[in-house]
C-alpha cells in the first residue's frame, strides 16, 4: 500500500510548512487528487490517521479536491467520450490528459495564537 | 477571538502551497536520470502484474542479445533474493533491492542500490519492478521508459481496470502469448481494444518470454532506444 509513503510525504510538508509559519498546529489539509493520479482516497485517510498522533497535524482535517479524468484533442479541444478510444472523434489524433492526474497538496490552515 | 489574554480562538491562516506530493521522489528521480542520461545508459523500468513474466522476459532477452549488448538490472522484491539469482544465472549483472513492506521502487531505493553495482557497465538498464499493477505507476525512477508486461492469462479487462499503470506506458509486451491457444476465450484482440482505452498512443508487442516468440521486435524496440554514449565510460561517477 503506497498510501502510506504518501501520507508520510504529506505529513512532513504539512508540518514543515506549519513549523515554517511559526503557526502552533495544522486545522486542514486540502489535496486534489485526480481520477488518474493513482491514490486511493479512503487508503490514503487512514495511513494519514494512523502516523498523525503526536505531531502538528494530529488534529487536521484532510479535505480532497476530486478532479475527474479528461482526454482531449490537442488540436479540435474535443473531448474523447469516457471509456472510447483516447483518439478525437472528429481528427483521429491522439487525445492528451488536460486533468485529472495530479495529486497536490493545494492548501493548508494553520492555527496561530492571536495576539 | 480574544485580543488581549491569548486565551481564546486560535486564528486560521490559510497557507496556498500547490506543489506535488510526490515532488520529493521526483527530485531523485530526476538525478537518478541524469546520471543514466551521463553514462549514456538506457533505463527501463519494468512492470507488471506478479507472475506477468518480468523475470522471464529478462532472462529471454539475455538470450535474445547473446552478449551483444550489456545488460545491467535490479530487481524489486518484497521478501526474496530469487529474481536477483535468476538473473544473475542468465548472465545479466543484477541486484535484488528488497522492498520489504513497499509495494514499489521508489526513486531513493533505485538511487541507493545502484550506489553498489557497476550499472555504468551497461548499456541497457533495466529496473524490475514489484509485482503490482497499482503503486508502481506514480513513482517515477528516472527511468528512459516505462514498459508494462500484461500475460494473456491476466484478462482482457486488465487495462481498463489498471488505466493508471497504462496512461505513462511506452510499451506493452503482451506476454505468454504461446498460451494463447488454450484459452479460446482470449484474443489479441481483447486486449488491443482494451489498450485503446486507457493509452492514446498504443504501442504493444505479442511475445513469449518461454518460447522466444516476438523477441527480434523488443530486441529492435530497445536498440532504437539506445543513447548514444557522450562521455567516456571510465569518468562516469555517481555523485
Ligand atoms: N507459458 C508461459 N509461461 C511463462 C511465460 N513467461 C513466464 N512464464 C511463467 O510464469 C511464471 C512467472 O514468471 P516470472 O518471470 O517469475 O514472473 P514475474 O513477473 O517476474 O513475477 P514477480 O517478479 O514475482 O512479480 C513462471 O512460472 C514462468 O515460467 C511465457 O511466455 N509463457
Ligand atoms: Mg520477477
Ligand atoms: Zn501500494
Ligand atoms: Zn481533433
Ligand atoms: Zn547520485
Amino acid at each position: 500500500m503506497h498510501e502510506l509513503s504518501v501520507a508520510q510525504a504529506l505529513l512532513e510538508r504539512a508540518e514543515a510548512i506549519c513549523r515554517a509559519e511559526k503557526a502552533r498546529a495544522v486545522r486542514r489539509i486540502q489535496l486534489r487528487v485526480g481520477e488518474l493520479a493513482g491514490i486511493e482516497k479512503r487508503q490514503l485517510a487512514a495511513a494519514f490517521a494512523a502516523i498523525r498522533e503526536g505531531t502538528l497535524c494530529a488534529h487536521a482535517t484532510l479535505a480532497f479536491h476530486d478532479v475527474a479524468a479528461v482526454w482531449s484533442c490537442p488540436t479540435c479541444r474535443v473531448d474523447v467520450p469516457r471509456g472510447a478510444p483516447l483518439r478525437c472523434p472528429t481528427c483521429g489524433r491522439p487525445a492528451v490528459l488536460m486533468a485529472g492526474d495530479a495529486l497536490l497538496l493545494e492548501r493548508v490552515e494553520l492555527e496561530v495564537q492571536d495576539v | 477571538m480574544c485580543n488581549d489574554c491569548g486565551c481564546g480562538d486560535p486564528a486560521l491562516v490559510p497557507v496556498d502551497v500547490h506543489e506535488r506530493l510526490l515532488a520529493g521522489n521526483d527530485r531523485v528521480a530526476a538525478h537518478n536520470r541524469a546520471h543514466f542520461q551521463d553514462a549514456g545508459v538506457l533505463a527501463i523500468n519494468l512492470m507488471g502484474s506478479p507472475g506477468a513474466g518480468k523475470t522471464t522476459l529478462l532472462e529471454a532477452t539475455a538470450r535474445a542479445f547473446q552478449g551483444k549488448t550489456r545488460l545491467g538490472a535490479m530487481s524489486g522484491d518484497l521478501a526474496t533474493d530469487r529474481d536477483g539469482e535468476r538473473l544473475r544465472l542468465a548472465g545479466i549483472p543484477a541486484k535484488t533491492v528488497t522492498t520489504g513492506t513497499s509495494c514499489h521502487l521508489d526513486a531513493t531505493l533505485v538511487h541507493d542500490t545502484l550506489h553498489d553495482m557497476a550499472w555504468q557497465k551497461s548499456d541497457i538498464f533495466f529496473l524490475e519492478n514489484v509485482g503490482n499493477l497499482v503503486c508502481p505507476a506514480i513513482y517515477d525512477l528516472g527511468q528512459a521508459a516505462n514498459v508494462v508486461v500484461l500475460s494473456v492469462v491476466e484478462g482482457e479487462d486488465k487495462p481498463l481496470k489498471y488505466p493508471v499503470m497504462f496512461k505513462d506506458c511506452d510499451l506493452v509486451l503482451i506476454n505468454k502469448v504461446d498460451l494463447l491457444p488454450h484459452l479460446p476465450q482470449v484474443s489479441l484482440q481483447g486486449f488491443t481494444d482494451a489498450l485503446s482505452r486507457v493509452m492514446p498512443e498504443p504501442r504493444w508487442l505479442a511475445v513469449s518470454g518461454w518460447t522466444g516468440d516476438g523477441m527480434d521486435a523488443w530486441v529492435a524496440w530497445l536498440n532504437a532506444r539506445r543513447p548514444v554514449r557522450k562521455v567516456p565510460r571510465v569518468s562516469v561517477k555517481l555523485a
